[in-house]
């Protein structure tokens, strides 16, 4: 499915250092009973969001007007456990566009590189950072630069680079998804079938 | 020639093109799909207009969401029936094989696929399921994948993947009485962490993994994704193709000489490297049972929880933010600690052997008055099966209530879902907050730890069950 393009994003960014974030906690099970891919944000974080009658848990940073972004500052280990890619369109779905940690697990990071989540891995100590400034500052802004491939913390300079595979970026870059290029090597994938 | 790993070997097999500074294209031999993670998949087939290239690659059933009660009748919620439903539509309209709620070989798509012959060595399996780890114990490159990545297989039978780096598990020696793959298992994730396995693909070896069954190799071999790899193997060998000869999707006659041959060849050569290793002794492994909310929050049942002792920051606000969830103190011994659920079943241990081994433990007594004990078989065929040697019998005696085949309290998608604030003891394979439903408490163990925790109502060392 075709996404909105990245290439530079300014942003405030929410924080949630817990580690070991697993997918059913971004969205619990009982909510991937749709069979289309809408409304899956208002289910985000659902059980640290909303106490169990629906309403907001006001110690929950998503319920905390201090804090809003496109960028999702994560502990590390995020995204663990199940491969449903709903915990990405979950987090697209509510509106963000870029996931920082010092650590993501494997399959979350494909599904955000898949449907256009940027996942950033910086250094433990740049997250450290990260944290601090925005815990000081709420309302200072990173900068993530998919071209140079740096992330920026604005109100202290400090910069770094991140991994992304040039045919990943490129992808990102256009909002082009892997299937637009699979589809133009029908014929080769056909040879190599035939042949196994 | 160069020495090569098992991983290597199956890999270069199936890259159809590499892209340079960038993934590989992946090709996938066989495809599981199930009613949750296929129908945007499909959606986006249809608004792309292409067709499912090979349909005879893929095989479907559902699982996730089913019922399993009553599964002969209409599904009462209506979200789960419109997913079933339209994995029917689906694999209809598309022509791909369904084992239907119902059928002769309904059930967890990682019970189906080996029971049925449908995984064999040296193949490459996906599926949107995390779980699909599964069949890496017949020597095959298996793993989950995201719904945008199930789409790719339909329309191009392909996947890109950047390959991942080596990691090679030993553990040698003779298991303990009273100790399964699960305790080996969570032995593992217990050392190596939650997250220590991220980058990599697993190979187990060693000659306490050799000496397992199918069953029990599939268990370890599912809980590879706990430690966030990929996916883990195990070389073929007898016992693989004497699990495999005659099942239904195997090759028959000269064809299956042939197979065998080539799955012979599926073995990591001499002196071929791992980016990692990491070596066991059997003889340290005992029951094991989670006290956390990740599955490498192990411990041996008869172990307190750790203390905080060395951990700062964020790693002591998270553990301590786990065991409060659990309603746990550090240094509490885990034995003796009242539970209230029983879950036997999942992917992970949902087999006849699995059933086999608590029938055996509970027979002849009865389950403890506090707890409420479900078994879900895996499959219609470990469930046939179970009925047939007696077992469920002898269950029903000891007071567990014989549920119908799916991933039911696993997680909890459908109605078998652990109260909030219960503790449930679980042959599963994941102790996330509210897993087995919201606020539930989740603790991971063997059968048998389940069958011992069932019979006294309590955290119980299955060895010390043995003794009385």
């Amino acid at each position: 499915m075709a996404y909105d393009k990245f290439n530079v994003l300014v942003s405030r960014v929410v924080p949630m250092s817990a580690e070991n974030v697993d997918t059913d906690q971004i969205i619990p099970a009982r909510f991937l009973k749709a069979t289309e891919r809408t409304g899956f944000g208002d289910n985000l974080f659902r059980d640290w969001r909303y106490d169990s009658e629906g309403n907001p848990k006001p110690d929950f940073v998503l319920n905390d007007p201090t804090y809003s972004g496109k960028i999702l500052l994560a502990g590390k280990n995020f995204g663990s456990g199940s491969s449903r890619e709903h915990a990405v369109w979950a987090l697209y779905d509510y509106g963000f566009r870029c996931v920082v940690s010092s650590f993501f697990a494997d399959i979350f990071k494909n599904n955000c590189l898949n449907i256009g989540v940027l996942p950033v891995t910086v250094t433990a100590d740049f997250a450290d950072e990260m944290f601090a400034e925005v815990e000081k500052d709420p309302s200072s802004e990173v900068k993530v630069d998919i071209d140079a491939q740096t992330i920026t913390i604005l109100s202290t300079g400090r910069s770094e680079t991140f991994d992304i595979n040039a045919y990943k970026k490129e992808n990102m870059k256009n909002g082009f998804d892997d299937i637009d290029y699979l589809l133009n090597l029908k014929e080769e994938i056909g040879k190599f079938a035939e042949k196994a | 020639m160069e020495n090569k790993t098992l991983f290597d070997k199956i890999w270069d097999a199936h890259v159809v093109k590499s892209i340079p500074n960038g993934p590989d294209v992946f090709f996938i031999d066989k495809h599981f799909i199930h009613e949750v993670t296929s129908p945007v998949a499909f959606l986006g087939l249809e608004s792309r207009g292409v067709p499912v290239l090979y349909p005879e690659k893929t095989i479907a059933t559902p699982d996730h969401n089913v019922p399993t009660i009553d599964q002969d009748k209409t599904i009462k919620d209506k979200l789960s029936r419109m997913q079933v439903e339209r994995l029917r539509e689906n694999c209809q309209k598309y022509g791909i094989d369904l084992h239907d709620l119902g059928s002769d070989h309904h059930g967890i798509v990682h019970v189906i696929g080996p029971e049925l012959g449908i995984t064999q060595p040296g193949m490459t399996i996906v599926c949107g399921d995390s779980h699909t780890s599964t069949h890496g114990a017949f020597g095959t490159i298996a793993f989950g994948i995201g719904t945008s990545e199930v789409e790719m297989v339909f329309a191009t039978q392909c996947i890109m993947q950047v390959k991942p780096k080596k990691m090679r598990i030993t553990v040698d020696g003779e298991l303990g009485k009273g100790v399964t793959s699960k305790d080996i298992i969570l032995y593992i994730i217990s050392k190596i962490s939650a997250s220590g396995g991220t980058g990599y693909f697993l190979e187990y070896a060693g000659s306490a993994i050799r000496n397992l069954s199918m069953e029990a190799r599939m268990t370890i071999c599912n809980m590879s994704i706990e430690m966030g790899a990929r996916g883990g193997l195990i070389a073929p060998d007898e016992t693989t193709f004497e699990y495999l000869k005659g099942k239904q999707y195997c090759p028959k006659g000269e064809d299956w000489d042939k197979a065998v041959a080539y799955w012979k060849t599926l073995k990591t050569d001499d002196g071929a490297t791992f980016d990692l290793e990491y070596s066991y002794d059997a003889a340290d492994i005992e029951p094991m049972i989670t006290y956390g909310t990740n599955p490498g929050m192990g411990i041996k049942v008869r172990d307190m929880i750790p203390t905080t002792e060395g951990m700062e920051g964020s790693e002591k606000k998270s553990y301590l933010k786990s065991l409060e969830y659990m309603g746990f103190q550090p240094g509490e011994a885990m034995k003796g600690k009242k539970v209230d659920y029983v879950f036997v079943g999942s992917c992970t241990n949902g087999r006849i052997e699995d059933i086999r081994s608590v029938a055996n433990f509970v027979k002849g007594k009865q389950k403890a008055d506090n707890i409420t004990a479900w078994i879900v078989p895996g499959s219609r065929e470990v469930e046939k099966q179970a009925i047939e040697e007696g077992l469920v019998a002898i269950l029903e005696e000891a007071g567990f209530k014989l549920r119908q085949p799916g991933c039911s309290a696993c997680l909890a998608m459908n109605d078998d879902k652990i109260p909030s604030g219960k503790y449930a003891v679980s042959t599963s394979n994941r102790n996330f907050e509210g897993r087995q439903g919201p606020g539930s408490r989740t603790l991971l163990a063997s059968p048998l730890t389940v069958a011992a925790v069932a019979i006294t109502g309590t955290i119980a060392d299955p060895r010390d069950v043995f003794e009385n």
